[in-house]
């Protein structure tokens, strides 16, 4: 009895342990990132052969002080969170409504629509960069905000979430509605959309993330260094000199904080998100 | 009478409706999708040059016949393929293993969970600028070399090196990926009914036995959803060739999408980037088929 209880001990040590020299391993290039942004460049690279690489010896704020002198981070955040915000706004209205109609509506060509719109996920962006980058100069948008939202805002994978999402909802409590007199549009604004916060949240965070951490397309459109993105400003400051690492590991945490503060506040959503998209799937 | 009246009324209240709703949606992608889409075939059997608008000549196939000649196309068509069937399996196993050590309710699991995700968190542009600095073929400068001379062994010039160039940027792509694939696996090793593992564990079979014959098989459509969207997103590989060796060294990483921008966006070969994306297109869409029709047969 006793030694079953030992070896149950052990396994669970030897789990425990396995657990956290992956986990370190894992983390151990972002807390080298972060220690580095607070260290002097010459501290940086002295003593990497030792564990205090990873700590933050004579810790300053200074590389911050040099990237906030160096790049015009209110802009580049105004950039980014107006051209995410807008997105978002007519993402989660106009993708919902659509993905609404198609599971509670019945109506000639739903059917064909959703095919498209399926058929339509599996279609890489890479794939038509150059004929939209065309239709986007023949508009004149070009380095203007409607280049970056206008042709993100309608998303078949947004739609399909929430599609799935809305074919869940029990369509006694949509004719209940009916037989009150309430309009299948007003239904929609008043009985269902307040009770879908989770999808909400759900596609707002994946769709956060992935125009936060979007570089391609902004590279291609927005030209002009007064219209950059967050990831076009770090992208750019590492490939300018004067190449300082210790500055450069500041632009990258900076960078990375709004998504850390999303993370801690919507990560039930955003966990979820992923998760859901692969039983759905 | 009045009641079917109502119905009818409703039924054409409801249509009305439908299209209102899905019109917006559906017409941006039509504008912004389906356009583009045509649009890259058609371009693709023109002579387009950015620098001559006025100047485009219908040329038939000879673009793809170019294509085909190009030795730079074939390399970055390798280069993609490379990476993708390296990077598929090796972050699959990664992302499973990870999510096997977290899914059981222990004290300190959401720590774990959280550290195996973290990476997620970052950006790809931060993600490969961090690793090119990690990756820095001077001991004295990039960590990662630095370690393996502490350890005795050799450094490896892993950017700037033509043999492992490619390799360093599929661990790196790896290790930012398995905890987006992790979440998935555990949604999926939550669904597994508990019964069949304590049915096992009465008849004896072990750990191992177990996983064999009750995780994989209950695992095999998360599985092949995870396949599916790690492939498709390794064939699009851009921003780490970019950030990390612009293609380099002598275009061991050059990719497809890379190749794309390149005659598309800096040679302004318009209708010759547009016949190598559609190419692009459709062995992605033919990947996505034939791994469908493969794991169909059940």
């Amino acid at each position: 009895m006793k030694s079953k209880k030992a070896s149950a001990f052990l396994g669970k040590f030897l789990f425990y342990c396995g657990n956290t020299i992956i986990g370190i391993i894992f983390v151990s290039p972002l807390v080298w990132m972060i220690s580095a942004s607070f260290k002097p460049e010459a501290k940086i690279f002295a003593n990497m052969n030792s564990i205090t690489t990873f700590f933050p010896v004579d810790a300053s704020l200074d590389n911050y002080f040099e990237v906030f002198r160096r790049i015009n981070m209110a802009n580049v955040f105004k950039n980014t969170l107006v051209y995410i915000a807008l997105i978002l706004v007519f993402d989660l209205i106009l993708n919902s409504i659509c993905g609404y109609a198609l599971a509670k509506f019945d109506f000639k060509g739903r059917k064909l629509m959703l095919s498209f719109i399926v058929a339509l996920m599996v279609l890489p962006m890479e794939a038509i960069l150059l004929p939209l980058y065309i239709e986007m100069s023949q508009l004149g948008w070009v380095n203007t905000l409607t280049a970056l939202v206008v042709p993100f805002i309608a998303k078949c994978f947004s739609i399909y979430m929430f599609y799935n999402f809305f074919h869940d909802i029990p369509n006694d409590l949509i004719e209940a509605a009916a037989i009150d007199g309430s309009s299948p549009i007003g239904t929609f604004f008043k009985i269902v959309m307040p009770i879908s916060k989770t999808v909400y949240a759900t596609v707002f965070i994946l769709d956060f993330v992935a125009h936060w951490n979007d570089f391609m397309w902004p590279f291609l459109v927005m030209t002009g260094e007064d219209k950059r993105t967050i990831q076009l400003a770090v992208q750019s400051f590492f490939s300018t000199s004067p190449v300082h690492y210790s500055a450069i590991m500041a632009a990258l945490v900076v960078s990375a904080l709004p998504m850390i503060v999303m993370f801690i506040f919507m990560q039930k959503y955003y966990v979820e998100g992923i998760a859901s998209s692969g039983i759905k799937g | 009478m009045a009641t079917s009246g109502n119905m009818s009324m409703r039924k054409r209240g409801e249509r009305i409706a439908a299209y209102v709703f899905t019109c917006p949606a559906i017409a941006l992608l039509i504008a912004f999708l389906m356009v583009p889409m045509v649009y890259t075939v058609y371009y693709s059997v023109f002579q387009y040059q950015v620098m001559r608008p006025d100047d485009i000549v219908f040329i038939g196939l000879e673009n793809y016949k170019k294509l085909f000649a190009d030795p730079d196309f074939w390399k970055a068509l390798k280069n993609t393929f490379y990476f993708t069937v390296l990077v598929v399996p090796f972050q699959l196993v990664l992302a499973l293993a990870l999510a096997m050590l977290v899914s059981k309710k222990f004290k300190g699991v959401a720590v774990f969970r959280t550290m195996y995700f973290s990476p997620q968190l970052t950006s790809m542009v931060v993600i490969a600028v961090l690793w090119t600095v990690l990756y820095n073929s001077n001991p004295n400068t990039g960590l990662i070399n630095s370690m393996l001379v502490g350890l005795g062994l050799e450094p490896i010039n892993f950017l700037t090196n033509t043999k492992t160039a490619m390799n360093a940027i599929i661990f790196m792509s790896a290790w930012q990926g398995a905890g987006y694939q992790m979440m998935i696996f555990l949604a999926g090793l939550q669904g597994i009914p508990r019964d069949q593992y304590e049915a096992a564990s009465v008849d004896g079979a072990n750990s191992l036995q177990q996983f064999v014959s009750i995780t994989l098989p209950n695992l095999k459509g998360t599985i092949k959803y995870v396949i599916m969207i790690t492939m498709i997103q390794a064939m699009k590989l851009f921003t780490q060739p970019y950030v990390m060796t612009q293609g380099g060294p002598q275009n061991a990483t050059k990719t497809m999408v890379y190749y794309i921008y390149t005659q598309g966006f800096q040679k302004g070969n318009f209708g010759y980037a547009c016949s190598v994306a559609a190419v692009f297109f459709v062995i992605v869409v033919a990947m996505s088929l034939i791994l469908q029709k493969l794991t169909a047969e059940d």
